[in-house]
């Protein structure tokens, strides 16, 4: 495994994944994460010495969707919440090609919710990175499926009444074989578990914890960016099979970051696919009469 | 986009409905009356199907159309020959039946029969008697065979050896035959006036 | 399966006819989910592409269905759906995104009773403004309206080959009674067939722009892993994809625009039968078209001149054509199962105030029959005898 700090890769490797002859400065707030995240993603595919012609990275639509715009790569910005739909076709069609999709949550556990867990159950090999800020920044901060109980936002403005999904545990459940989370100021953590994800042969999802200080934190009084990264920091916690949760949560380490669940048993989809042989008995089967 | 139009000619053609509840395999029945006409008689065939929401028990009926001609009717309001295999498809369907109609009926499943000259045969019965109960629609088939002349009997033959499967093929050929001769039977009782109204369309043919 | 086929008189369905004549065009990959009346279109693929190498996937809904569509035709496989009305309705968003993003598919909608849920089992032709405007936005809309079995597989491989030359989604509406019927048919021979592939890019790639502005509106297209590596997006952008400015929008859509009109010659897709001499015109499309063209034969044996103008392309419509019918007939009949939608288009072309349109519009899920057709045109015809010559002209 690949240290953050201990890379080989010279800056000049890095800046040819960035589409920057147009694209830059980018179109994110000034101390969002998704410029971090961006920097570790392009750290991670240099690391890995993937080949720019052979990654497609997808998103759907949202401040995360803008990630694909700057990649130097087969890049594709899809419709709100289908990021998975047509990543599903790009990988069923050509399975050589290394799939990659951003979204943020209301993206994937809102409207894209359906396919998200479809993905998960087909065990295809696509990487998900779910951003998670707990709210919609592009739109101007309203509430979120993952917005916590009794937090502020414009269409909820005496404290959010709708309980949020845990994206790790849905992702678990639905069937996913790789599932982490981190968050941005984890970096290096990140570094680790995207590159662990995308080597993964399965449907591989990393939730990557991140602020929105601009809308959300504002309106709930979170201070700045700087202040929400410490907030990041304080809550994490590593897990590990021993880790008692509750425990943890009553000191106030309620965000459980690593890798929460990894199955390398489980067939993957496209590999399935190749297997499959229609036998000319099973095509019919005949009662009596005709 | 100027061509001149060919086909302009009415051509003579005839048409089925074979009528009864889901799961009887009528649609099927209308697929090898179709199939018969079509490969095996080298005539232009139009089969459609009218059937409800359920796979089972539901009304189901199919309609097939053939002429020597071009075929341009996807639904016919008047039937040539009606085939009903349920009490239920014979009161609905009675209406459609052309003057000069042929009427066949399941004399085992339809009681109350509108007309006198209907050819009440017990399909479903001698599907019993055959050992299986599905081959009822292969049966009605024979009836219809038989007593129109819309195909030769060996092209119903074939369609029908063409369609079943290996270990059920010898029943289904032996099926057609079965209805046709009880067809035959059932109009050998009837007297030479009541026999001639019975339409016959092997000219369609030709 | 297909070539075996070729030359040999078969019975088939439409469905069937579409799924083959789709293998024909050359499709390797089907993304769908089950809907009546539809649904045999499915079940031919799902057996046919693996075996060809070709890839089948049911999806979770008919927007994961397009969505993968696109994808899959991003990759570069010939690309198609398969529905019903109210899955057409979930994939307008993708459809848009499709035109938008110039990306080749082909989307078959087997129309059935509507709206909602309707008539699963039963007729209709009420999809035919969804397939011009269901999405949002303005944007190229290509149908085609099969009216035979045999028409369901050429005018599959038609809806392939304008997909990839013109870089849309082309839409196939068949239907309920058309999907589901059987004919005698004799499949052309795949040798005879003109199958369009999309044009490959020739410029080094870093010249390479995906959405260039061409007058015919009409580029190359390359596919992701073939080593251009370019942006695709539902926002409109510039020529590699990327954010527009106010020109390059207007840019944008007038390109879209050009797709139609820059090639009428080839959009215009009509059969003309026994029109030579018509003074009454019977425009109709898909199924309705077969009752009435048997409809036109009862009629010029009455002694009646009518005629039958059918536009198998309805998307783009068939302007030209209609345009010409007005300076010579007296009056035409649109019979359609749906309210009116083919007859507001031909009324929207008038150019001559005296030719009435009239319609006839069956809504009770059973098709219509030459019977009802005849019956309306000389209930027309009586009528227009007995009018004066300034008579009103509403449909």
């Amino acid at each position: 495994m690949a240290d953050a700090t201990n890379q080989t890769a010279e800056p000049v490797d890095r800046h040819s994944w960035l589409r920057g002859n147009k694209k830059f400065p980018h179109m994110w707030c000034p101390g969002c994460g998704l410029g971090t995240l961006l920097n570790t993603v392009i750290r991670v595919f240099v690391a890995k010495g993937y080949d720019k012609n052979e990654t497609v990275v997808i998103s759907g639509i949202g401040c995360t969707g803008r990630i694909p715009v700057y990649v130097d790569c087969n890049t594709l910005h899809t419709a709100h919440g289908r990021a998975l739909t047509f990543a599903t076709g790009v990988k069923l069609a050509k399975p050589n090609l290394k799939v990659i999709v951003f979204m943020g949550d209301g993206d994937a556990v809102a409207i894209g919710g359906n396919h998200f867990i479809h993905a998960a159950r087909r065990n295809i090999d696509i990487t998900a990175v779910v951003v998670n800020n707990s709210t919609y920044g592009m739109t101007g901060g309203q509430h979120s499926p993952t917005t916590p109980l009794g937090m502020k936002a414009p269409t909820a403005v005496t404290g959010n009444i709708d309980p949020p999904f845990d994206i790790c545990n849905l992702a678990v459940a639905a069937g996913a074989t790789f599932v982490a989370r981190s968050t941005i100021f984890h970096y290096q953590q990140t570094f680790r578990l995207l590159s662990e994800a995308l080597e993964h042969k399965g449907f591989s999802v990393l939730e990557v914890v991140s602020h929105c200080h601009t809308s959300f934190g504002r309106i709930n009084k979170l201070g700045s960016h700087l202040d929400m990264l410490k907030q990041q920091r304080d809550h994490a916690v590593v897990f590990t099979p021993e880790l008692d949760v509750e425990k943890a949560r009553a000191e106030g380490k309620d965000l459980v970051i690593g890798l929460l669940k990894k199955d390398a048993t489980r067939p993957e989809y496209c590999d399935q696919y190749e297997k499959l042989v229609i036998q000319p008995s099973q095509a019919k089967q005949n009662r009596g009469g005709v | 986009m100027s061509k001149r139009s060919s086909g302009t000619q009415l051509h003579p053609y005839v048409t089925f409905r074979l009528s009864g509840t889901g799961g009887q395999g009528l649609i099927l029945a209308g697929r090898l009356l179709a199939e018969a006409a079509s490969i095996y008689e080298g005539l232009n065939v139009v089969q459609t199907n009218s059937y409800g929401p359920e796979a089972r028990g539901g009304a189901s009926r199919s309609e097939v159309v053939i002429s020597k001609g071009e075929i341009d009717i996807l639904h016919s309001p008047v039937i040539d020959t009606l085939v009903c295999l349920s009490q239920q498809a014979c009161d609905a369907y009675y209406g459609d039946l052309s003057n000069t109609g042929l009427l066949i009926t399941d004399s085992m499943l339809v009681g109350v029969v509108p007309t006198a000259r209907a050819v009440e045969v017990p399909v479903t019965e001698l599907a019993q008697t055959l050992g299986n109960k599905m081959t009822a629609n292969v049966i009605a088939l024979g009836v219809l065979v038989s007593l129109t002349g819309i195909v030769r009997l060996e092209s119903l033959k074939s369609a029908v050896a063409a369609r079943a499967p290996k270990a059920f093929l010898e029943l289904n050929v032996k099926a057609v035959d079965v209805g046709f001769q009880a067809a035959a039977a059932v109009v050998g009782k009837w007297n030479a006036k009541r026999r001639s109204a019975i339409p016959d369309y092997s000219h369609i043919r030709g | 399966m297909v070539t075996t086929a070729a030359q040999k008189p078969i019975l088939l369905s439409g469905n069937e006819a579409v799924a083959l004549g789709a293998l024909a065009a050359g499709v390797r990959f089907y993304a769908g989910y089950p809907i009546t009346p539809s649904t045999e279109i499915a079940e031919v693929l799902a057996v046919e592409l693996p075996k060809i190498g070709g890839k089948f996937i049911q999806m979770e809904d008919e927007i994961a269905s397009m969505g993968a569509v696109i994808g899959a035709s991003l990759a570069g496989s010939k690309s198609l759906t398969a529905t019903s009305g109210p899955g057409f309705s979930l994939m307008q968003e993708h459809i848009g995104y499709a035109a938008m993003a110039e990306v080749p598919c082909v989307i078959v909608d087997v129309m059935r009773g509507g709206p909602s849920t309707g008539l699963p089992t039963k007729t209709s032709q009420a999809d035919i403004m969804q397939a011009k405007y269901g999405s949002h936005g303005d944007y190229p809309s290509f149908a085609l309206m099969p009216n035979s079995v045999l028409e369901c597989y050429t005018l599959t491989i038609k809806a392939f080959n304008f997909s990839e030359k013109y870089r849309v989604p082309v839409i196939l509406l068949s239907d309920e009674v058309i999907g589901h019927m059987r004919e005698r048919v004799v499949l052309p021979d795949p040798a005879t067939l003109e199958i369009i592939n999309r044009k490959a890019p020739t410029e080094p790639r870093e010249w390479y722009r995906h959405y260039p502005d061409k007058t015919t509106g009409i580029a190359p297209m390359a596919s992701f892993g073939e080593g251009y590596r370019y942006h695709v997006t539902g926002l409109t952008h510039e020529e590699h994809g990327f954010d527009a400015t106010s020109q390059e929008v207007a840019k944008l859509l007038e390109k879209f625009k050009n797709k139609e009109i820059r090639n009428t010659k080839e959009l215009t897709m009509c059969e003309s039968f026994c029109m030579e001499d018509a003074e009454i015109c019977i425009f109709a499309a898909g199924s309705v078209a077969r009752s009435a063209r048997q409809a036109v034969r009862i009629l010029r044996e009455k002694g009646v001149k009518a005629g039958l103008l059918r536009p198998q392309l309805v998307w783009p419509f068939p302007k030209m054509p209609v345009e010409e019918v007005y300076d010579q007939v007296r009056f035409i009949l649109v019979p359609e199962m749906n309210v009116g939608q083919l007859r507001k288009e031909v009324e929207r072309l008038r150019t001559n105030m005296r030719v009435k349109v009239k319609g006839l519009n069956v809504l009770n899920s059973v098709m219509i029959t030459a019977e009802q057709v005849v019956e309306r045109v000389l209930q027309i015809d009586f009528r227009s005898g007995s009018e004066s010559e300034g008579g009103t002209s509403n449909g």
